[in-house]
């Protein structure tokens, strides 16, 4: 089924957008509030979390240029030193503006 | 099933904190919402219902997405399963944060669970990891993040992108840099580290093989898995 993209048309599909993404804000949480939090399950949460911010990277960093790799390897490299986040990401994006000037089309 | 009385108050001075706490991130938010307003009117949405869109769903990615299925007709289902598979990480976010959430009277829990994105989750999962309950950045984050969203784009459908070039700066990976430098902030046990290298490869696979916008949502259940079977020892 489409629908034409009429003024109407696209009200809806927006109101369809939002109702899918507010269906997986709340989803989480409300299938949680049925889940009985044992030790394991929250082992499962904890680990799950920081594992999103992984499942997020890698594959960023498999399709990005060498710019969007160089900015990665300079954010974790001054983390992991300074622990401080602010400068860290200003090291990544310095990466790759100065990866993308001097090695342009890599 | 015993019902805890919800025990967790948000505070308003610690959600005013968090609001300025996330505003250099937003900046650059600002800059993606530029960039979303200036394409959006490009696939010809008109001003007011690109600013809707951004106002209602919140959700960058998704909504690149929806415009490259817009045309004079956008096949229905398709779009929802586009928008469901990008956003399927906001299910896991939501569910990592509810031994927090649930000590939030329900009202409220629902109210801030509508500004959730992946930045201020971020930084609500490292605080946790790191032993700080951490709801206020969710809302002040969140509401910094949202309105960073709308401005950006108002930027750019009233006056096109801010920038002509943007990756050009570096700026296409800031959300990148910030969750990476999010993650390895946290606390980093032998654990942490296995279920790491589990979530990278999940994801890869995924990547490769199986449906598009898939390998956030297995990755991060695949690193899950390795947190069910192999559990942290409590400090005695």
């Amino acid at each position: 089924m489409s629908i034409e993209t009429s003024t109407l048309g696209t009200l809806v599909l927006i109101a369809v957008m939002t109702g899918v993404t507010l269906l997986t804000r709340y989803g989480g949480v409300f299938l949680m509030s049925f889940v009985r939090i044992s030790p394991r399950i929250e082992s499962f949460i904890n680990a799950m979390a920081s594992s999103v911010l992984i499942a997020i990277i890698v594959p960023m960093a498999y399709e990005g240029d060498l710019g969007a790799r160089v900015a990665l390897l300079a954010t974790a490299g001054v983390i992991l030193v300074t622990r401080k986040p602010l400068p860290a990401i200003a090291a990544g994006l310095a990466a790759a503006a100065a990866c993308r000037y001097l090695i342009p089309g890599a | 099933m015993a019902t805890l009385s919800p025990s967790y108050q948000l505070q308003p001075a610690r959600v005013r904190a968090e609001f300025i706490r996330l505003m250099p991130i937003a900046l650059f938010v600002v800059a993606f919402g530029a960039a979303f307003g200036l394409a959006a009117v490009q696939a010809g949405l008109t001003p007011a219902q690109a600013l809707l869109m951004s106002t209602t769903v919140f959700a960058g990615a998704s909504q690149f997405a929806a415009l490259d299925m817009w045309g004079s007709t956008v096949a229905l289902v398709p779009l929802m399963a586009v928008v469901f598979a990008i956003n399927s990480r906001h299910l896991l976010m939501g569910a990592s944060l509810y031994p927090m959430l649930k000590e939030l009277p329900a009202t409220q829990r629902y109210g801030i669970l509508l500004v959730l994105t992946d930045a201020n989750w971020a930084v609500a999962a490292q605080d946790y990891q790191n032993g700080q309950r951490n709801l206020e950045v969710i809302l002040g984050g969140g509401l910094v993040l949202w309105l960073a969203w709308l401005l950006g784009t108002a930027v750019g459908v009233y006056f096109g992108g801010l920038l002509q070039q943007p990756e050009a700066l570096g700026l296409d990976m800031v959300l990148g840099c910030f969750l990476l430098a999010m993650a390895l902030g946290g606390k980093k046990s032998p654990r942490v580290l296995v279920a790491w290298g589990v979530s990278a490869a999940a994801a890869m696979v995924a990547y490769r093989w199986l449906p598009p916008h898939t390998h956030v949502v297995v990755g991060a259940l695949a690193g899950g898995v390795v947190g069910y079977f192999w559990l942290e020892q409590k400090p005695a």
